[in-house]
């Protein structure tokens, strides 16, 4: 019952982003002043926000670590989970935005890349979630996940100052497309379906990728604890 | 200010002043990221006062990595890093106290490196000079606070020397954003450096309190 639930959902995301693909390609008119580039919107945005949400899941797995690691175990390893889940599909994300919005950028700006508030805060947000993947390789052992869940926390209190200091330096980056101001925007309808069903196929994707990695991370927990019981067995 | 954090510091200030190890070895590289900049770059005029505030503070940054790394290092011989988990006194004072240490260390290589400096790099400051020993401190603080911070997080792993570089650099990232912009302000006289000093001041509360708050967590990660 269980894999014919993910079966379908997959293909039900699989058939999302042909659909989203469509939209975005052929019925979305091409944009008043960039012309057929602005497309690259129906995925650069999309993945952002998958990103920055999968970031969030990962602080608040962090924090979930950090509240419950001394009384409720299994909710610790279960948070735990979801942080590296969140950090590590987050990143893969992420590096989609970062490699998206050069390309885009050369054709809008002229330029690849520029440090502009909302470019420098992914960034330095993509080069904070790697460190982290990188503190768990390295750091061995049952501490690992609490040095991690308290990199987790420095690195997000971190993306704020990152986006501010920034902001005060030079910003080049357009107004925010929804909610900016009255001049921005997008007023297409079709624009609107295209970008609504990109987002959806997105975040389908992405939430599947997530939860089969919390998954994942749930087993290998699993085995490491049976190994752990089946060592201190021996040892009696 | 209590006992404890006066015994860790003393010990800390003793082993330095005996050995001079920290100081020694931060001095002379940083010394040599200064001559090696001036080399590829060859500034003169107006471009050295552009870059100078970068190159001094990336200098600090990578002499002040491989010191940090010493800070913890040492306590692990003699299992006296056992010891002070066992120590019935806060963490945060061990903390506070290694912070102080280094804080000091750092400065005095960047005291006596800035005459050097100011020679290689033929500079003369237009705007303000005294607001640089506002800047410098801070940006220091922010520094070793958060290096010494890390280099506690990662002193346990595998590749300890290689990680705290790793997960120190990119958070603190807008703490060299600011500290460059405002010591090229002041160099240049150009700009008013007194939203950078601000941000300094902010960055430096902010994650010397939750130093202070999360450093417990990880000495005692089990």
């Amino acid at each position: 019952m269980k894999k014919i639930g993910i079966a379908l959902y997959a293909m039900a995301t699989v058939a999302l982003m042909i659909w989203g693909f469509y939209q975005a390609i052929y019925v979305a008119p091409d944009d008043a002043l960039q012309g057929y580039i602005f497309r690259i919107i129906y995925y650069h945005v999309p993945s952002a926000s998958v990103a920055f949400v999968f970031f969030a899941v990962s602080l608040l797995g962090s924090v979930g670590f950090l509240a419950n690691r001394r009384g409720h175990t299994e909710w610790a390893q279960v948070a735990d989970a979801w942080a590296v889940a969140g950090a590590e599909v987050g990143v893969v994300f992420c590096t989609v935005v970062l490699i998206t919005g050069p390309i885009w950028g050369r054709r809008a700006w002229g330029i690849w890349w520029t440090w502009d508030a909302r470019l420098t805060t992914t960034l330095v947000l993509w080069l904070i979630y790697v460190s982290y993947l990188l503190l768990r390789r390295f750091a061995a052992g049952p501490q690992v996940q609490t040095l991690a869940a308290v990199l987790g926390i420095f690195g997000a209190l971190d993306v704020p100052i990152v986006y501010m200091s920034n902001r005060w330096w030079r910003t080049q980056h357009p107004a925010p497309v929804f909610g900016g101001d009255p001049g921005s925007g997008m007023k297409d309808p079709q624009m609107l379906q295209a970008f609504g069903w990109n987002m959806l196929a997105w975040f389908a994707w992405g939430i599947f990728i997530l939860i089969l990695r919390f998954n994942v991370e749930r087993k290998h927990q699993q085995y490491a604890e049976e190994e752990a019981q089946e060592a201190l067995a021996a040892n009696i | 200010m209590t006992r404890a954090l006066w015994t860790h510091l003393l010990k800390d200030l003793r082993i330095e002043w005996r050995s001079k190890e920290a100081i020694n070895s931060m001095l002379f590289f940083a010394l040599l990221v200064v001559v090696l900049f001036s080399l590829a770059f060859d500034p003169r005029g107006a471009f050295s006062r552009d870059i100078a505030g970068g190159v001094l503070c990336v200098a600090t940054m990578f002499a002040s990595v491989s010191a940090l790394n010493q800070a913890w290092a040492r306590e692990i011989r003699h299992q006296v890093l056992d010891a002070q988990r066992m120590a019935p006194t806060p963490g945060a004072e061990l903390f506070l106290a290694k912070v102080l240490a280094n804080f000091l260390f750092v400065s005095i290589v960047q005291i006596v490196l800035a005459p050097v400096f100011l020679v290689m790099y033929n500079l003369r400051v237009e705007g303000n000079a005294w607001l640089l020993a506002l800047v410098l401190p801070l940006a220091t603080w922010a520094l070793v606070a958060n290096g010494t911070f890390f280099a506690a997080l990662s002193i346990r792993s595998r590749n300890r020397e290689l990680l705290l570089p790793l997960i120190l650099f990119p958070i603190f990232m807008p703490a060299l954003l600011a500290m460059v912009l405002a010591t090229t302000a002041i160099l240049t006289g150009e700009s008013d450096p007194s939203l950078w000093i601000k941000l300094l001041v902010g960055y430096d509360i902010i994650f010397t309190t939750v130093s202070l708050l999360l450093f417990d967590v990880i000495f005692h990660a089990e």
